[in-house]
């Protein structure tokens, strides 16, 4: 079926001629007028656009044109601005917003021919691990729709576990990428901080907040990565390094093992108290990699244990600053009837942001706050030194680290949503990657319970050419990517 | 550590945030959770280790030539604002 092609697969029927992107743009918004009211992961459809996008694809093509992207439909998450059409960023507060220009990742994509079928649900201005915490309610996970797909990119996750894009982009802070990507089976990219363009994508936290992709497989998050990644002078944190020709360092060497030199580390505080059943397949993982030629030596990292209470300081910190634009004036929400102008920025702010939300923002303003300053934020950016540092060490030995990507798999909805530091625990072992502005990986490994399971990989920065190499070597040895939940084949 | 509905009241005046009566327990009970779980912090020693504000070292704010790189987008950015007069940005009134 054209939604289970690969991005290789789909570009290669269009460039044929076999068929068309209108075509293929039809049979994919068939499929969210079919399936997404059962999950409640695509918030808006952009039905006529996505027509004349393709349209306009299939022209290119005719005229001689080709691209890995040109015509191939994907959904975008509702943090990146998108002109014309509105970018809710899950909230209340931006629920009439129209985005007056492009983000970077939206118009490099458009550029490419890339079509956009509409914008993916999330937790409310990408705060949340479970996607409850979203103003347009919940996303189901296509895998079992009692349980929750993860977060804050709950949305892309289940619209690519379901197919109802070729693939789809998110966020990542504190695991937004990794953690719904295990929890509903599909391989998650988060690259280096600074390695995507943040232009036009609505701020959280910003010196851990980067661009991603959920694909297929890591054969086609290299596909959209290069076309997405690379310097951009409107974003002061873009840095300034060259884009790797990603699906070239894809193919295996020219003789050995595919895996042959790589040395993995198995990071031991991750495995602590891991369930067994869990640790069990990622051993699983492990064994694969080895028999394709990886070496494993167990690595130790003392800090991470703090890396939870690091993250939620520094996250709510930067998110109290980067949320105070949000003052009921020049867009969004506003309150009715204010008696003054503090009364029309306590109650536009009071009404128009959700519970979690404002949770993290008095979090951050309590950390920034006169006498906790030292004690808490400066504290925790000693911490995040720490906790870099061990990766620093670790990486000096090894050339990846692998562990769980999430302590269980998906969790009941509704569970956990009213106890935030049980949700916050889920992102054990996500936030330090985002302290440290490592690049990481989700990939499938298994199920437990049919529910499916991912182990991580993380790298030192700039390292996504080797961690999509080591996936997609594991891919080709493995067909955990390769299920689809029932219902959704 | 656990705070008051005090505390509480103090932080949300501060970050601008009207919390009402049904919302006010709720944060004072996790607010003070999430307070008792950041102070594991103090659980390390720290010394003398600089604090890291940003993860890629040795990057700075780049500077660009002075000269106007916007163009005048006034009128699309205000189509989303709540009331605009004349160009302008309507509040209600600060100076009696």
């Amino acid at each position: 079926m054209l939604h289970n092609l690969t991005l290789g697969e789909l570009a290669g029927q269009l460039s044929a001629g076999r068929i068309s992107s209108v075509e293929v743009t039809r049979h994919f918004l068939a499929r969210i007028e079919r399936l997404n009211p059962g999950l409640n992961a695509v918030i808006t459809v952009t039905a006529a656009a996505a027509l004349e996008s393709a349209a306009a694809a299939d022209r290119r093509r005719a005229a001689g044109e080709s691209g890995s992207l040109l015509g191939i439909p994907l959904i975008h998450k509702d943090i990146f601005c998108t002109e014309g059409v509105r970018t809710s960023c899950g909230s209340r507060m931006l629920d009439n917003f129209i985005a007056p220009y492009d983000a970077a990742v939206v118009e490099r994509l458009k550029a490419a021919g890339a079509v956009m079928l509409g914008k993916a649900n999330m937790d409310e201005f990408a705060m949340g691990s479970s996607n409850e915490t979203s103003f347009y309610g919940p996303v189901k996970n296509p895998w079992d729709p009692t349980k929750v797909p993860g977060g804050s990119s709950g949305g892309s996750a289940a619209a690519m576990a379901a197919s109802l894009a070729s693939f789809t982009t998110g966020t990542d802070t504190g695991g937004s990428i990794r953690q719904p990507a295990a929890l509903t089976g599909v391989t998650g990219l988060k690259p280096t901080y600074g390695r995507i363009s943040r232009y036009g994508m609505i701020a959280y936290a910003s010196s851990l907040d980067q661009a991603g992709i959920f694909a297929r497989s890591a054969a086609d998050a290299a596909v959209v990565l290069e076309l997405i990644a690379g310097f951009d002078a409107r974003d002061s944190t873009s840095v300034d390094v060259p884009v790797p020709d990603y699906a070239a360092l894809l193919a295996p060497p020219v003789a050995g093992l595919p895996l042959a030199g790589v040395k993995i580390g198995l990071l031991r505080e991750f495995f602590d108290g891991l369930e067994s059943r869990n640790a069990a397949l990622i051993e699983d993982a492990l064994r694969v990699f080895t028999s394709l030629g990886a070496s494993t030596v167990e690595v130790s990292m003392p800090h991470l244990p703090l890396s939870v209470p690091a993250y939620y300081v520094v996250a709510a910190a930067e998110a109290s600053s980067n949320l105070s634009r949000f003052d009921g004036v020049r867009f969004g929400y506003r309150c009715e009837q204010p008696k003054d102008l503090t009364d029309l920025y306590e109650r536009s702010r009071g009404e128009g942001f959700g519970t979690e939300v404002k949770r993290r923002i008095m979090t951050g303003t309590y950390v920034l706050s006169a006498g906790y300053f030292d004690a808490y934020y400066l504290k925790a950016q000693r911490v995040r030194r720490l906790i870099t540092d061990d990766f620093r060490a670790a990486f000096a030995e090894v050339d990846l680290v692998i562990g769980p990507t999430t302590p269980t798999p998906a969790f009941a909805l509704g569970g956990t949503v009213d106890d935030p530091v049980t949700m916050y625990l889920n992102d054990i072992y996500t936030v330090s990657a985002n302290l440290a502005g490592l690049p990481g990986m989700s990939l499938p490994c298994g199920f437990i319970d049919g529910l499916p399971v991912g182990v991580q990989l993380l790298g030192p920065h700039f390292s996504e050419g080797k961690l999509l190499a080591t996936a997609h070597r594991y891919q080709q040895a493995t067909d955990w990517h390769t299920h689809v939940p029932r219902g959704y084949e | 550590m656990s705070l008051t509905r005090q505390d509480v009241e103090k932080i949300a005046h501060l970050a601008r945030l009207s919390i009402t009566e049904h919302e006010m327990p709720v944060y004072v009970t996790s607010l003070s959770s999430i307070v008792n779980l950041v102070d594991q912090l103090s659980s390390v020693e720290t010394g003398a280790v600089e604090p890291m504000a940003h993860p890629l070292d040795g990057q700075h704010q780049r500077l660009r030539p002075d000269v106007v790189s916007e163009a005048d987008h006034r009128e699309r950015y205000q189509t989303n604002a709540p009331i605009v007069q004349a160009g302008l940005y309507v509040v209600p009134r600060v100076i009696e």
